[in-house]
Formats: structure tokens, sequence, C-alpha cells
């Protein structure tokens, strides 16, 4: 028997297979048995409701796609008293995903969350691409100070284990990594998507509703381990990667290069059974390898 | 819903730029209603990442066929797919046409592929088939579907053209006005799919008609199944719901066209 229990902050997962914001839930639970993962982190919400992008707000891309949606949501109050509810299946550790304009909102967010006793974690979304945060014309997860600010905040108004979310539209990933670290951060996972955008040449306009969306898939990959590996060689705490993880070469790719766990986004639209997939594979390889603890691939990475 | 492997029995081009697959499954036999649609994999290449969303075409005792138009890599990919190989499916998904309560009368309108859902509706669906109006608009000539198939199950037929190439010169909704009119109709459901300037104009008639009309919505889709908000169509009551989960067939009256 080989041991994949993973530890992130407070939080003990049975694996470290989690299944990214916005791409997976109880939706999928005719096709696949969600319990199997080790934690499921919900679509990301803010304080108030928001409608979200106008269509066309998703087009593939060779080896990726292009997702504009516009962290449509129906806010804070409806997460706790409709959708959290409707998460009773789901026996794994329930992680929330918040957005917001200032340190007051994410933090009005992380209380309320917290007192809903439902919610074992808290990741905050420093950077969707979608979506124009207060008078800011820039990412949060794009600023050093706002960083810190924004995860000090939440940190303040919460216990429970907070993973701060980073984007990878940024020069140097690491020092973001640091600021959340030293705001108190328990973790920090990488990477959200990159800003691109796609353009139909007959009506010579551009696809996406929103001109610009986030890239993600297989496309991203090579770039989302790099920046893994940069994190993971500054910070101390657990690095939680992601960015076109399709199978279960991908994922120790990551765990190689310094992930404590990964999150599966993208690949559950491909293929909604790839994270029950790729823990399977994950074990086989263990077992192989004669790898008796997954800590042990934990930045494994030779030469 | 589920996700199987279905073996292609059949793959073929019916007219210049469409195509029609058929698959063997009894489960997608059994649980299939007109106006949903699948979720396929159109090939194991990264160039096409996403699934395609595509109607049922044909509901069948052991299986199901679904009508295509190429338009892109993704169903390019699906047009090269043979017989005897598999399919990766993920169905039936969304919301199907509904009988309209009381309604005697049918009236089909299509517009380009549009016929695909609605031949599935005009076999299986409990409404007068002979009898039913059926009005099929498409660009030219070559690009009018299905029209043999409607008038074998006893549908009255009628066809524009674009370019006048065959039958009415011009749009769908121009027959659908003119039937309406001529019939007064107001026992009549209208049932439309096709493009979405095509289905304002039939909300547009059938509400200054006063008739009821149920619109099968297209938009491009990740997920499927209601979790990634990528499909979304705006409705009078405000903000967006998802052609995916709460569609794809809507009552004419609900969307913001």
């Amino acid at each position: 028997m080989v041991s994949l229990n993973t530890k992130i902050g407070k939080l003990k997962l049975k694996n470290p297979l989690m299944a990214a914001s916005g791409t997976f839930g109880p939706e999928y639970a005719e096709l696949v048995d969600i319990n199997k993962l080790g934690a499921y982190i919900a679509k990301t919400i803010t304080i108030k409701e928001r409608i979200g992008n106008i269509p066309p707000r998703v087009i593939d891309t060779p080896s990726g796609m292009l997702n504009a949606i516009g962290l449509e949501n129906k806010g804070l109050h409806d997460f706790i008293k409709n959708k959290l509810p409707k998460l009773r299946g789901i026996k794994i550790p329930v992680i929330a995903s918040i957005a917001g304009d200032s340190a007051g909102e994410f933090k009005e967010m992380a209380k309320a969350l917290s007192r809903s006793g439902r919610i074992a974690g808290i990741e905050i979304n420093l950077s969707c691409p979608n979506v124009k945060h207060g008078k800011r014309d820039f990412l949060i997860a794009q600023d050093e100070d706002a960083t810190y600010e924004i995860v000090q905040a939440v940190r303040k108004a919460t216990s429970l284990t907070i993973i701060a979310k980073l984007s990878p539209n940024v020069t140097d990933i690491a020092k973001i990594a640091i600021a959340a670290e030293k705001a108190g951060a328990d973790a920090a996972s990488l990477v959200n998507t990159f800003v691109g955008m796609a353009v139909d040449i007959e009506t010579q306009k551009p696809v996406l509703g929103n001109v610009t969306g986030g890239l993600s898939g297989p496309a991203i990959k090579p770039i989302a381990l790099r920046m893994v590996r940069d994190v993971y060689k500054k910070v101390k705490i657990p690095v939680i990667g992601l960015g076109g993880i399709m199978d279960h070469r991908d994922a120790i790719e990551f765990m190689l290069c310094g992930a404590a766990a990964i999150q599966i986004g993208t690949a559950n639209f491909v293929n909604p059974l790839a994270g029950v997939e790729i823990l399977a594979g994950l074990k086989r390889y263990m077992e192989k390898n004669d790898i008796k603890d997954v800590k042990a691939l934990i930045g494994a990475l030779k030469g | 819903m589920k996700q199987l492997k279905a073996k292609i029995t059949e793959n073929k081009k019916v007219a210049a730029g469409f195509y029609k697959i058929r698959v063997e499954s009894a489960y997608l036999a059994k649980n299939t209603k007109p106006g949903q649609f699948f979720e396929v994999k159109c090939s194991d290449s990264n160039k096409t990442l996403l699934r395609r969303p595509l109607g049922a075409h044909r509901i069948l005792k052991n299986g199901i066929e679904m009508l295509y138009e190429v338009v892109g890599r993704g169903t390019q990919a699906l047009s090269g797919m043979k017989a005897g190989g598999e399919l990766d499916i993920i169905g039936p998904l969304g919301k199907g046409f509904e009988p309209f309560p009381g309604k005697k009368h049918a009236i089909l309108v299509a517009g380009g592929i549009g016929v695909a859902p609605l031949l599935a509706l005009a076999e299986k669906m409990s409404i007068k088939r002979p009898g039913a109006h059926v009005i099929i608009g498409a660009r030219n000539k070559a690009g009018l579907l299905c029209e043999k198939e409607f008038k074998k199950l006893g549908c009255f037929v009628m066809v524009s053209t674009e370019d006048g190439s065959k039958g009415h010169k011009g749009y769908a909704t121009d027959i659908l006005n003119h039937l309406l009119k001529i019939t007064g109709c107001r026992s009549s459901g209208i049932y439309a799919c096709g493009p979405h300037p095509m289905l304002k104009a039939v909300a547009r008639i059938a509400r200054l008609m006063n008739v009821t009309c149920q619109v099968s919505m297209e938009e491009k889709m990740a997920c499927g199944v209601g979790v990634c908000l990528g499909c979304p169509v705006k409705v009078k009551a405000g903000g967006y719901k998802m052609v995916c989960k709460d569609g794809p067939v809507f009552d004419g009256r609900e969307i913001a066209w």
C-alpha cells in the first residue's frame, strides 16, 4: 500500500488530487465519484452577484482553451444559503474560492465562510484575468503589496487553511508567492490562466465577447511547470501545481518540480474521469517505482 | 447521463459540408429525448481539446444519429472518423422539446443545420405528424436538408432558399408569417432551430401572432453539464441562463433577443 496522504496547512487530504475552481462540481456526480479526489474547490464567489461576461465565453485553441466567464456567480449569501446545502454528497474537504474588490470584501467573505462550518479551506482568487477589481488596472497577484494586503486581511479573518491562487501573468511569480507567504498564506496554488485571445478571420472580430480570455490546458503546461519550480525553491509553504495537467505523467512532473498537491481543471471538460484516472496512474507509478509515500516525490527533481 | 464509448456504425456525407454519424448504444436510444444533445470527443488530438455539442437527429432502436455541419477543426476531425471505430460521448444532456398542452397543430421551422433536432422531434414526439408543417430554410438548394425524411412522415414541407434556387426565395420566416396569417393558427405551436437571427425572427412572429414557440439555442460550450458557465444566453428575467443545462430548448418568450 502506498500512502497518498497530503497535508496543506491544517487540511488533511487522502490524496493530492484537487478539482480546480470552476471546472468541477456535483453536476458531474452521475459520471464520476467526486469523493475519490482529495479536495473539491468550488467556483469563485464574490460578495454580490455578478452576471458574467457576454458570450462567447469559451473557445478551444490548439492544445488549450480560452475562457472569459467573468466570475458569474450569485454572490456570497446565495452560496452559503443555496449552494453549500447542495454539496451534501461531497464528503471530501470543500474549499471555497473568493474574489473581491477590496481587503474589506475579502475579509467579510472569509468570516462568513468560516462561520458556515461547511468549508474546510479558502482559496483566494487573486488572479482572475477576466474581471476588473475596483479601481485597479492590474490583477491583485500582479503586485506584491496588493497580494500581501489581501492575504493578510483574509488571514486575520479566518483560522481556516488559506491558499493564495497566483497569476502567471507576471515577471517574477516567486516574488508574489513570497509576499503571500509572509502575509500568512498556508499554501500557494499556481498557475491561473494566461491572458490570451482568438480571432475569427471571417468576421475579423475577436472570438470571445470579452475580447481577451484566460488560456489553460496542455498549451501552458511547460510554463506552469517552470513557475511551480521557481516558487518551490523560494517558499516554505506547500505549492499546489496546476496548468494543463491531463494525465498522471503531467501530475508527477508537477510533483517532481515541487508541487505538494495538484489541481485538475480543463482536463475535467475533456474527460470528467481525468481526476480519478490520474489518481490511479499516480498509484501505479509509485508501486512500480517502490515509492511508499507520495511526499517523496515533492521536489525530487534530479540534476 | 453517461460517458460511454459507442461503436460508430456509419459516418457519411449527406450533402456538401454536412455529415451524419450513427452510433450504437441501447442506453442512448432508450434515454434520449428530442431536443437533447451529446458532448462528443471529435479526436484524440489536443488540436481539438474540447468536446463538441451535437443534437440528437434520430433516436433509433439501438442507437442515435447526429447530423452535423463541418464548421471548424472539431467537426472536420469528426468527419474523418470511420465506421467500426468508437466515439467517446457524454449524454444525453440538457432539456429537450416539450409538448404544447392542448395544441393540435405543430409548425417546425428549421434553418440550415437546424433541421437536425427537429427530425427527431417529428419522429418521436406526440405531435400530430400528418398535418404538421415543416418549414426548411437554407442559403441555397444544396444546403436544404431532410426534405424527404419529413415528407415520409407525412408532414407538409415548405422550403425557402436565400438565392431562390429552390422553393420560396427569401427566408423560412417569410413562409411562417404567411402560414400563420392564412390559417389563423390559434391552436398551433412552433418548434424552431437555426441561426440566431432566424430564431429571433421566429420568436418575434410568434409573439405578434400570439402563438407559443420553443427555440433550440446554440452557443460555444465547454463542459456541457452546467459547471463552467461557458454557454450563456441572455434572458428577459435578467442575467443569463446556460444553453447546456437550462436549455438548449427555451420558450421563445424567455430569451432577451
